[in-house]
């Protein structure tokens, strides 16, 4: 059963005192395979993380790395490396002493550490930098040595607390880009915790997106932008964030979504089950609503007046109202919209998610 | 906590032992160490419950058997020094009214310096600072008999403005360094936005920072109502014997050569000096640990 | 803007010149002005009241010779290396205990801190009294059984300097510790956690992570520690005057006696002066690393 997985999490519970963090929480994840876990601060995404690493005692369940029940080992014998939001660098010794200090206090020969140090430095491009101190590099080099001291562990489990969190934006990407060449080459397993969407998406197999010590949806980028289970989750992917329409499903015939005196055709959505009447919200995102010949193309169209213009430069995102809502409407960054300017609007139904209004879930 | 979902093996909470050998040792040790500090408390407070013939007989950590607060009394009214017999209630009310005034003196000196460093830093500000806290560092013995000469020819040699005068002078570096250091932390627009609002130096000082400024406040008088109030140096320079502070005073009952020693009477007396002190900091708690944070660790 | 007149340079920030009037007053007339007066002074042979007639380095020679000054430095070099010594392994020591996430960890702080509150003369008083042969600890001990016990550190000269290190450490190392406990708590926490993935125990992560993390701590405390090294007088005066004989002098209380008491005014200054001599050898280094150091770093 295990045997495929990397790091299997079974019914975990945590809580301190009478604040439960994580509730029966079960998440298998496959050898090299590269997990996001994403979601707003306070949602226990690094609480979970740090559970796995075995810096935190959890409450009950059980975690196994490689086939091995490690729910009470200690975080240096469960075969993971960690990066930290801080890089928490050991500060008074030098790049070479940080990666091998946790290997000379394992007693390992000392050929093996300098093979270890210098393949780790190759693969992040540091050679040059093994004698520095922390306080002498940027902050890219400093998260790049602390990606270093998890490599040297020669571990098959890696786990990333907000490893970017601290750096500038540019810094940002390009380091990003790196993690995910050294994914590539690596082939680990990687655990990656993040309140950053881009990140998620870019990087990631698979996203699991955490509220309140539950994981709302685990599935992979496309299908998690595509087919969110659920409101939060459609509304915590994408920026500008969906737009959001309280109506009715009716399924008298056939299945048409109904709101603010308007009826729109259902025809090409892919429900989750059969289709069933009853109050739900409709969802799309700004980039799938669509103006000029494209609307007229589409399974919906309506005329609506722009009220503000907000140019991005490689596109521009117009707000107007439509059905009683504010909305946002993603649209070229060349074409020339005025505040005031009719503007005719349309969508097609195959791009629509649908949650049912109470449960907010997928339908 | 039974198996809810049949998982084998280790699971949930890593049982540990509540009487481990770490936690034998660590809250050991910290009982002898509460222990050892404890001690001398305990010591002050039985001895000066005891009568003198159950000091002679017993030994100091006997608890007493009759109880009697006749040394208390006598300590605080009747009590000799050598020089006269009127117990520390004489020292007591003299280190009040050397208390009152050198706190809010030096408090009020040291606020507006503080300000001024922080928010009107003027051309040799700096340089004036950076001199007043090495001079923290300087013993006070180099500087006792030119402040003497001075105190003489300002006519405050002997008198108790004299002795608030040196407190303040001595208390400037580390109030100046606590207040200069919190008006900084304030958010610098607040400061801004009161000068566009057309606010002065002191329409600024009294009418935003002070009322910003209370907790530092408290810290600073914690510092200097312990501080003043432990003073003997001072008290003993450039005061003269009738207004010597309550711990001069004591020094002088508790080490007169004159009269049978009675050791009773000595720690209720070192008791009563201690306890304003001592009360000060039980009801400040956090605040004295941030206030003596405040001058340690910045400075 | 042409016509705006430019303000007079000294005129600015008029208000805030005339606040830091008492400041720069004490900074120049107290602690610069006073100091000079005293060490020029130490050149004169002034005797009862201060004079000018200069006499060149014979008060040092004096003092040199003098068998009490001599006691008073062997005195404060033993107490303050020790106190030094054991202020900070205690103090860190005792902080280190209260960051292991202790239970009642606020009511021990308050415990050892306590003494901090007190005076040197309460302090002094009270430890005179438990070392009390007669009545304390080695009546005590006595009265165990153990009938040839002796630890009399107050009557006994070999010894005395100990006996005031007791009450110094007592008094001092709750101080100590509430930095010490500051610094560690100072340090990030990830620091920690990475330490625990890297396998590395917890008292080698003290000794060569935390402890190289907390240098500036440890800077402060030993230079809060030395300033009160060489000012140390209360304590002796209260607890043992000095005694037995001359054998727990300092040199702040022989300062102080020089100057009022035998009417030795020159000496005084020469003592005075050597005293400031010990806190600058102290000083400077530290200014120098301190302020210096930070110039060159960025």
């Amino acid at each position: 059963m295990t045997s495929t997985s990397s790091v299997s999490i079974k019914h975990l519970d945590l809580s301190f005192g009478a604040v439960e963090v994580l509730k029966d929480l079960n998440l298998e994840i496959a050898n090299g395979e590269f997990l996001v876990l994403l979601g707003a601060s306070g949602c226990g995404k690094s609480t979970l993380l740090n559970c796995i690493a075995g810096l935190l005692d959890v409450t009950g369940g059980q975690i196994h790395i490689k086939g091995e029940n490690v729910t009470w080992a200690e975080p240096s014998e469960r075969g993971i490396g960690m990066v930290f939001q801080s890089y928490a660098l050991y500060p008074q010794m030098s790049v070479e002493g940080n990666l091998s200090f946790g290997l000379k206090n394992a007693k390992l020969p000392k050929d093996e550490i300098k093979k270890r140090v210098q393949r780790a430095a190759e693969v992040l491009q540091m050679e040059d930098l093994l004698k520095r101190k922390p306080a002498a590099l940027s902050g890219g080099q400093r998260q790049r040595v602390a990606i270093g001291r998890a490599l040297v562990r020669d571990v098959d489990v890696f786990l990333f607390d907000e490893p970017l969190s601290n750096l500038d934006a540019k810094l940002r990407a390009d380091l990003r880009v790196e993690i995910k060449r050294l994914h590539q080459q690596l082939h680990n397993t990687m655990i990656y915790v993040t309140h950053d969407q881009v990140e998620a998406m870019t990087l990631a197999d698979r996203i699991a997106i955490m509220k309140d010590g539950l994981i709302q949806q685990l599935a992979s980028p496309s299908e998690i932008y595509n087919k969110p289970a659920n409101k939060y989750v459609a509304d915590f992917i994408g920026s500008p964030s969906m737009n959001f329409f309280l109506g009715a499903v009716n399924t008298d015939g056939a299945p048409t979504f109904e709101t603010a005196g308007q009826t729109i055709p259902l025809t090409g959505y892919e429900f989750v089950s059969s289709p069933a009447a009853g109050n739900a919200w409709m969802g799309i995102r700004p980039e799938h609503i669509v103006v000029g010949e494209a609307a007229e193309a589409s399974d919906f169209k309506i005329d609506t007046s722009v009220e503000i213009v907000e140019p991005m430069g490689s596109d521009t995102v117009v707000w107007c109202e439509v059905m009683g809502e504010r909305i946002r409407i993603r649209i070229d960054g060349q074409s020339s919209v005025e505040p005031g300017d009719t503007l005719r609007i349309g969508f097609d139904a195959a791009r629509l998610s649908l949650f049912e209004k109470t449960t907010e879930s997928r339908i | 906590m039974q198996n809810k979902y049949n998982l084998e093996g280790p699971q949930g909470t890593k049982p540990r032992k509540r009487l481990s050998g770490t936690n034998i040792m660590l809250y050991g040790t910290l009982l002898v160490v509460a222990f050892y500090y404890l001690l001398p408390l305990y010591v002050m407070v039985t001895t000066s419950l005891k009568g003198m013939p159950e000091i002679r007989a017993g030994n100091i950590f006997d608890l007493p058997v009759d109880i009697t607060f006749e040394p208390w009394v006598k300590a605080w009214s009747t009590a000799c020094t050598g020089l006269n017999c009127d117990g520390l209630s004489r020292g007591f009310w003299n280190s009040v009214s050397i208390l009152v005034p050198s706190v809010a003196l030096s408090i009020a000196i040291a606020s507006v310096n503080g300000y001024a460093l922080a928010n009107w830093k003027f051309k040799g500000s700096e340089v004036f600072f950076t001199i007043l806290i090495f001079g923290a560092f300087i013993p006070y013995q180099v500087m006792l008999y030119p402040i003497v000469i001075l105190l003489r020819e300002v006519g405050l040699m002997g008198s108790l403005w004299g002795l608030v005068v040196v407190h303040t002078i001595f208390g400037m570096p580390i109030l100046t360094l606590l207040f200069r250091n919190y008006f900084t932390s304030l958010p610098d627009e607040l400061f801004k936005a009161a000068r566009v609002d057309g606010a002065g130096f002191w329409g600024i000082y009294f009418q935003v920072m002070l009322p910003m400024s209370l907790p530092i406040f408290v810290v600073a008088m914690i510092i200097q109502v312990t501080g003043i109030w432990n003073d003997f140096l001072f008290g003993v320079i450039y005061t003269k014997p009738d207004i010597y502070p309550m711990t001069v005073q004591l020094n002088n009952i508790v080490n007169s050569v004159q009269g049978v020693k009675e050791y009773n009477v000595n720690m209720a007396a070192t008791l009563l000096t201690g306890l304003v002190p001592l009360i000060i900091y039980f009801a400040s708690g956090k605040l004295f640990v941030r206030g003596i944070a405040a001058g340690a660790v910045k400075g | 803007m042409a016509d705006a007149k430019r303000p007079n340079q000294l005129l600015r920030n008029l208000n805030a010149k005339v606040a830091a009037i008492p400041m720069v007053a004490t900074a120049l007339v107290v602690f610069v002005g006073c100091t000079i007066w005293t060490i020029v002074h130490s050149f004169t042979k002034s005797k009862l009241l201060p004079k000018t007639d200069f006499v060149g380095l014979d008060q040092y020679e004096r003092l040199w010779k003098t068998n009490k000054w001599l006691i008073s430095i062997e005195n404060l070099a033993i107490y303050g290396i020790c106190s030094l010594v054991l202020s900070i392994c205690i103090g860190f020591f005792l902080a280190t205990l209260l960051d292991q996430k202790i239970r009642f960890e606020n009511t021990i702080r308050t415990i050892i801190l306590y003494p901090f509150a007190l005076s040197f003369v309460v302090t002094g008083l009270t430890w005179q009294w438990i070392l009390n042969p007669d009545f304390g600890v080695q009546k005590i001990v006595r009265s165990l059984g153990w009938e040839s016990f002796a630890f009399d550190p107050l009557y006994n000269q070999d010894i005395v300097i100990y006996g005031i290190l007791i009450a110094a450490i007592w008094q001092g190392s709750g101080l100590i510790m509430v930095i010490m406990l500051a610094g560690l708590r100072g340090i990030d926490q990830e620091i920690w956690k990475a330490a625990r993935v890297d396998g590395i125990p917890k008292w080698k992560t003290y000794i060569f992570i935390v402890i190289p993390m907390m240098r500036p701590v440890f800077v402060t405390a030993l230079v809060l520690i030395t300033a009160g090294i060489v000012k140390v007088y209360d304590l002796v005066v209260a607890q043992t005057n000095g005694g037995p004989g001359i054998a727990s002098e300092v040199p702040a209380k022989y300062v102080i006696e020089s100057m009022f008491k035998n009417q030795n005014l020159g000496q005084a200054f020469a003592a005075s002066t050597m005293m400031l001599v010990t806190v600058l050898i102290i000083l400077v280094p530290y200014a120098y690393l301190e302020y210096g150091g930070k110039r060159r770093a960025k």
